[in-house]
Protein backbone atom coordinates (compact mmCIF):
# COMPACT_ATOMS: atom_id res chain seq x y z
CA UNK A 1 0.00 0.00 0.00
CA UNK A 2 1.22 3.49 -0.59
CA UNK A 3 2.61 5.18 2.76
CA UNK A 4 4.28 8.54 3.67
CA UNK A 5 7.57 7.12 2.90
CA UNK A 6 6.44 6.86 -1.39
CA UNK A 7 4.79 10.66 -1.01
CA UNK A 8 8.07 11.80 0.48
CA UNK A 9 9.95 10.05 -1.79
CA UNK A 10 8.30 11.53 -4.84
CA UNK A 11 8.98 14.81 -2.88
CA UNK A 12 12.80 14.40 -2.46
CA UNK A 13 12.60 13.54 -6.35
CA UNK A 14 11.28 16.93 -6.96
CA UNK A 15 13.46 18.77 -4.42
CA UNK A 16 16.38 16.92 -6.11
CA UNK A 17 15.13 17.87 -9.91
CA UNK A 18 14.66 21.76 -8.94
CA UNK A 19 18.11 22.17 -6.73
CA UNK A 20 19.50 20.52 -10.49
CA UNK A 21 17.47 22.84 -12.73
CA UNK A 22 19.15 25.71 -10.53
CA UNK A 23 22.34 24.28 -11.45
CA UNK A 24 22.19 23.88 -15.22
CA UNK A 25 20.44 26.38 -16.23
CA UNK A 26 23.29 29.52 -15.31
CA UNK A 27 22.20 31.60 -17.51
CA UNK A 28 18.52 31.28 -18.41
CA UNK A 29 16.77 33.20 -15.05
CA UNK A 30 13.24 31.84 -16.01
CA UNK A 31 14.53 28.23 -15.69
CA UNK A 32 15.98 29.33 -12.66
CA UNK A 33 12.73 30.39 -11.29
CA UNK A 34 10.66 27.88 -12.21
CA UNK A 35 13.05 25.26 -10.41
CA UNK A 36 12.08 27.41 -7.72
CA UNK A 37 8.21 26.69 -8.25
CA UNK A 38 9.30 23.15 -8.89
CA UNK A 39 11.12 23.46 -4.87
CA UNK A 40 8.33 24.83 -3.73
CA UNK A 41 6.02 22.21 -4.93
CA UNK A 42 7.89 19.20 -3.75
CA UNK A 43 7.53 21.57 -0.12
CA UNK A 44 3.66 21.30 -0.20
CA UNK A 45 3.23 18.25 -1.43
CA UNK A 46 5.77 16.90 1.86
CA UNK A 47 3.53 19.03 3.95
CA UNK A 48 0.48 18.13 2.47
CA UNK A 49 1.71 14.19 2.97
CA UNK A 50 2.17 14.71 6.43
CA UNK A 51 -0.81 16.59 7.36
CA UNK A 52 -2.98 13.62 6.09
CA UNK A 53 -0.98 11.20 7.54
CA UNK A 54 -0.76 12.35 10.77
CA UNK A 55 -3.98 13.75 10.95
CA UNK A 56 -2.97 16.92 11.53
CA UNK A 57 -5.02 20.08 9.68
CA UNK A 58 -1.95 22.65 10.01
CA UNK A 59 0.02 21.33 7.29
CA UNK A 60 -2.55 22.11 4.86
CA UNK A 61 -3.06 25.51 6.15
CA UNK A 62 1.40 26.18 6.40
CA UNK A 63 1.02 24.95 2.51
CA UNK A 64 -1.74 27.50 1.58
CA UNK A 65 0.72 30.56 3.06
CA UNK A 66 3.99 28.52 0.93
CA UNK A 67 1.45 29.03 -2.06
CA UNK A 68 0.88 32.11 -1.54
CA UNK A 69 4.39 33.18 -0.86
CA UNK A 70 5.30 31.26 -3.61
CA UNK A 71 3.37 33.49 -6.27
CA UNK A 72 4.14 36.79 -4.72
CA UNK A 73 7.63 35.92 -5.21
CA UNK A 74 7.04 34.42 -8.67
CA UNK A 75 5.29 38.17 -9.13
CA UNK A 76 8.36 40.23 -7.94
CA UNK A 77 10.81 37.97 -9.53
CA UNK A 78 9.59 38.24 -12.82
CA UNK A 79 8.85 41.89 -12.95
CA UNK A 80 12.78 42.12 -11.91
CA UNK A 81 13.20 39.76 -15.22
CA UNK A 82 10.88 42.19 -17.52
CA UNK A 83 13.16 45.50 -16.29
CA UNK A 84 15.85 43.54 -16.38
CA UNK A 85 15.89 42.67 -19.99
CA UNK A 86 14.52 46.32 -20.57
CA UNK A 87 17.92 47.85 -19.64
CA UNK A 88 20.03 44.55 -21.37
CA UNK A 89 18.09 43.03 -24.07
CA UNK A 90 19.45 39.92 -22.97
CA UNK A 91 18.26 37.49 -19.95
CA UNK A 92 21.85 36.35 -19.91
CA UNK A 93 22.52 37.08 -16.00
CA UNK A 94 26.09 36.03 -16.24
CA UNK A 95 27.50 39.38 -16.65
CA UNK A 96 24.67 40.82 -13.48
CA UNK A 97 27.48 41.31 -12.05
CA UNK A 98 28.34 44.25 -13.68
CA UNK A 99 25.70 46.67 -12.02
CA UNK A 100 27.74 46.31 -8.61
CA UNK A 101 29.64 49.72 -7.84
CA UNK B 1 -5.90 -0.93 -5.54
CA UNK B 2 -6.97 1.58 -8.15
CA UNK B 3 -5.22 4.14 -5.37
CA UNK B 4 -2.12 2.70 -5.75
CA UNK B 5 -2.07 2.50 -9.49
CA UNK B 6 -3.25 6.27 -9.43
CA UNK B 7 -0.21 7.49 -6.99
CA UNK B 8 2.11 5.20 -9.27
CA UNK B 9 0.74 7.30 -12.22
CA UNK B 10 0.81 10.36 -10.88
CA UNK B 11 4.13 10.26 -8.95
CA UNK B 12 5.81 9.02 -12.70
CA UNK B 13 4.51 11.83 -14.30
CA UNK B 14 5.27 14.46 -12.01
CA UNK B 15 8.74 13.64 -11.89
CA UNK B 16 8.68 12.83 -15.84
CA UNK B 17 7.65 16.56 -16.32
CA UNK B 18 9.82 17.87 -13.75
CA UNK B 19 12.92 16.85 -15.48
CA UNK B 20 11.44 18.11 -18.62
CA UNK B 21 11.06 20.77 -17.16
CA UNK B 22 14.75 21.66 -16.71
CA UNK B 23 15.97 20.08 -19.78
CA UNK B 24 13.89 21.42 -22.59
CA UNK B 25 15.36 23.95 -24.40
CA UNK B 26 12.36 26.10 -25.24
CA UNK B 27 11.32 27.91 -22.20
CA UNK B 28 7.63 27.87 -23.88
CA UNK B 29 7.94 23.89 -23.83
CA UNK B 30 9.32 24.24 -20.38
CA UNK B 31 6.24 26.05 -18.85
CA UNK B 32 4.25 23.72 -20.49
CA UNK B 33 6.08 20.67 -19.06
CA UNK B 34 5.57 22.84 -15.70
CA UNK B 35 1.71 23.10 -16.00
CA UNK B 36 1.60 19.32 -16.00
CA UNK B 37 3.66 19.05 -13.47
CA UNK B 38 1.39 20.73 -11.25
CA UNK B 39 -1.54 18.96 -12.85
CA UNK B 40 -0.37 16.06 -11.21
CA UNK B 41 0.94 17.00 -8.31
CA UNK B 42 -2.95 18.17 -7.64
CA UNK B 43 -3.99 14.66 -8.56
CA UNK B 44 -1.34 13.39 -5.58
CA UNK B 45 -2.99 15.75 -3.33
CA UNK B 46 -6.48 14.43 -4.15
CA UNK B 47 -5.37 11.15 -3.07
CA UNK B 48 -4.07 12.47 -0.05
CA UNK B 49 -8.01 13.77 0.82
CA UNK B 50 -6.41 17.11 0.95
CA UNK B 51 -9.19 18.52 -2.36
CA UNK B 52 -9.01 21.94 -0.98
CA UNK B 53 -5.18 22.49 -1.49
CA UNK B 54 -5.19 20.62 -4.74
CA UNK B 55 -8.16 22.86 -6.66
CA UNK B 56 -5.92 25.49 -5.00
CA UNK B 57 -2.57 24.62 -6.59
CA UNK B 58 -4.67 24.55 -9.77
CA UNK B 59 -6.56 27.67 -9.52
CA UNK B 60 -3.23 29.64 -8.06
CA UNK B 61 -0.63 27.95 -9.47
CA UNK B 62 -1.57 26.80 -12.75
CA UNK B 63 -3.94 29.21 -13.43
CA UNK B 64 -2.31 32.55 -11.90
CA UNK B 65 1.97 31.68 -11.58
CA UNK B 66 2.19 29.15 -14.89
CA UNK B 67 0.61 32.03 -16.97
CA UNK B 68 2.10 34.85 -15.66
CA UNK B 69 5.31 32.92 -17.06
CA UNK B 70 4.32 31.95 -19.95
CA UNK B 71 3.19 35.59 -20.70
CA UNK B 72 6.83 36.75 -19.62
CA UNK B 73 8.53 34.16 -21.57
CA UNK B 74 6.47 35.11 -25.32
CA UNK B 75 6.79 38.60 -24.10
CA UNK B 76 10.93 38.43 -24.04
CA UNK B 77 12.73 37.72 -26.93
CA UNK B 78 15.13 34.79 -25.75
CA UNK B 79 18.17 33.70 -27.91
CA UNK B 80 18.11 29.94 -26.52
CA UNK B 81 21.88 28.97 -28.38
CA UNK B 82 23.48 31.41 -26.12
CA UNK B 83 21.44 30.22 -22.86
CA UNK B 84 22.38 26.43 -23.59
CA UNK B 85 26.00 27.59 -23.48
CA UNK B 86 26.92 25.97 -19.95
CA UNK B 87 24.95 22.97 -19.79
CA UNK B 88 27.02 20.61 -21.00
CA UNK B 89 29.82 21.53 -18.79
CA UNK B 90 27.72 22.01 -15.61
CA UNK B 91 26.40 18.66 -16.04
CA UNK B 92 28.21 16.05 -14.26
CA UNK B 93 28.54 18.12 -11.42
CA UNK B 94 25.23 19.18 -10.98
CA UNK B 95 24.34 15.94 -11.54
CA UNK B 96 26.77 14.29 -9.11
CA UNK B 97 25.55 16.88 -6.33
CA UNK B 98 21.85 16.14 -7.12
CA UNK B 99 22.54 12.57 -6.59
CA UNK B 100 24.06 12.60 -3.46
CA UNK B 101 21.04 14.98 -2.23
CA UNK B 102 18.83 12.39 -3.22
CA UNK B 103 20.35 9.51 -1.16
CA UNK B 104 20.31 11.17 1.99
CA UNK B 105 16.73 12.20 1.44
CA UNK B 106 15.57 9.00 1.10
CA UNK B 107 18.03 7.69 3.85
CA UNK B 108 16.58 9.97 5.62
CA UNK B 109 12.91 8.95 4.80
CA UNK B 110 13.87 5.00 5.61
CA UNK B 111 15.39 6.54 9.08
CA UNK B 112 12.20 7.88 9.55
CA UNK B 113 10.37 5.67 9.11
CA UNK B 114 12.04 2.79 10.66
CA UNK B 115 10.14 4.18 13.98
CA UNK B 116 12.60 7.06 15.47
CA UNK B 117 9.84 9.84 15.80
CA UNK B 118 6.68 9.74 16.88
CA UNK B 119 4.61 12.83 17.61
CA UNK B 120 2.35 12.89 20.60
CA UNK B 121 0.36 16.19 20.17
CA UNK B 122 -1.56 17.71 16.79
CA UNK B 123 -1.82 21.29 16.60
CA UNK B 124 -4.99 20.94 15.16
CA UNK B 125 -6.52 17.51 14.81
CA UNK B 126 -8.50 16.81 11.59
CA UNK B 127 -12.14 16.47 12.49
CA UNK B 128 -13.96 13.62 11.36
CA UNK B 129 -16.63 13.65 8.68
CA UNK B 130 -16.40 17.66 8.00
CA UNK B 131 -15.65 18.21 4.38
CA UNK B 132 -11.67 19.51 3.85
CA UNK B 133 -12.73 22.71 2.64
CA UNK B 134 -15.49 23.60 5.95
CA UNK B 135 -12.19 22.08 8.22
CA UNK B 136 -9.35 24.25 6.95
CA UNK B 137 -12.08 27.16 6.68
CA UNK B 138 -12.76 26.34 10.88
CA UNK B 139 -9.12 26.62 11.31
CA UNK B 140 -8.01 29.06 9.04
CA UNK B 141 -10.38 32.19 10.07
CA UNK B 142 -10.34 31.45 13.48
CA UNK B 143 -6.49 30.13 14.50
CA UNK B 144 -5.05 31.30 12.31
CA UNK B 145 -6.61 34.60 11.43
CA UNK B 146 -3.74 36.84 11.58
CA UNK B 147 -1.52 34.75 9.45
CA UNK B 148 -4.36 35.11 6.61
CA UNK B 149 -4.16 38.52 6.84
CA UNK B 150 -0.15 38.99 6.69
CA UNK B 151 -0.86 36.97 3.37
CA UNK B 152 -3.05 38.96 2.16
CA UNK B 153 -0.89 41.82 2.93
CA UNK B 154 2.26 39.51 1.52
CA UNK B 155 -0.18 39.28 -1.89
CA UNK B 156 -0.78 43.62 -1.83
CA UNK B 157 2.95 44.30 -1.05
CA UNK B 158 3.70 42.04 -4.16
CA UNK B 159 1.16 43.58 -6.34
CA UNK B 160 2.36 47.30 -5.92
CA UNK B 161 5.75 45.69 -5.80
CA UNK B 162 5.52 44.43 -9.34
CA UNK B 163 3.49 47.58 -10.86
CA UNK B 164 6.05 49.88 -9.21
CA UNK B 165 9.23 47.93 -11.28
CA UNK B 166 7.96 47.85 -14.36
CA UNK B 167 5.93 51.13 -14.57
CA UNK B 168 7.26 53.37 -16.98
CA UNK B 169 5.84 56.61 -18.34
CA UNK B 170 5.23 56.60 -21.99
CA UNK B 171 6.23 59.64 -23.76
CA UNK B 172 4.10 61.27 -26.73
CA UNK B 173 0.69 60.25 -24.69
CA UNK B 174 -2.35 63.13 -26.09
CA UNK B 175 -3.70 63.22 -22.89
CA UNK B 176 -6.90 65.23 -21.84
CA UNK B 177 -5.76 68.84 -19.98
CA UNK B 178 -9.08 70.28 -18.81
CA UNK B 179 -7.33 73.70 -17.69
CA UNK B 180 -6.07 74.62 -21.06
CA UNK B 181 -9.57 73.51 -22.72
CA UNK B 182 -10.87 75.83 -19.98
CA UNK B 183 -8.66 78.86 -20.91
CA UNK B 184 -9.84 78.60 -24.35
CA UNK B 185 -11.10 82.12 -25.99
CA UNK B 186 -13.66 82.43 -28.39
CA UNK B 187 -11.64 84.21 -30.59
CA UNK B 188 -8.96 81.42 -30.72
CA UNK B 189 -11.36 78.68 -31.64
CA UNK B 190 -11.81 77.46 -34.84
CA UNK B 191 -15.12 77.79 -36.79
CA UNK B 192 -16.45 76.28 -40.06
CA UNK B 193 -17.22 78.45 -42.48
CA UNK B 194 -19.30 77.60 -45.81
CA UNK B 195 -17.22 79.95 -48.05
CA UNK B 196 -18.47 80.56 -51.60
CA UNK B 197 -16.04 80.05 -53.91
CA UNK B 198 -13.98 82.37 -55.42
CA UNK B 199 -14.13 84.83 -52.54
CA UNK B 200 -11.71 86.10 -49.72
CA UNK B 201 -12.09 84.91 -46.13
CA UNK B 202 -12.91 87.09 -43.29
CA UNK B 203 -10.24 86.29 -40.37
Amino acid sequence: MIGLAHYLVVSAILFVLGVLGIFINRKNVIIILMAIELILLSVNINLVAFSSFLGDLVGQVFSMFVLTVAAGEAAIGLAILVIYFRARGTIAVDDVNRMKG
Amino acid sequence: MIQVFAFYLFAAIVVASASMVILARNPVHSVLWLILAFFNAAGLMVLLSAEFIAMLLIIVYVGAVAVLFLFVVMMLDIDFAELRAGFVSYFPLGGTIALILLVELVLGVGAWNAGALNLSTRAAPTPEHVPNIEAIGQLLYTRYIFLFEMAGLILLVAMIGAIVLTHRARGGVRSQDISKQNRRRPQDATRNINQPSGQGVEL
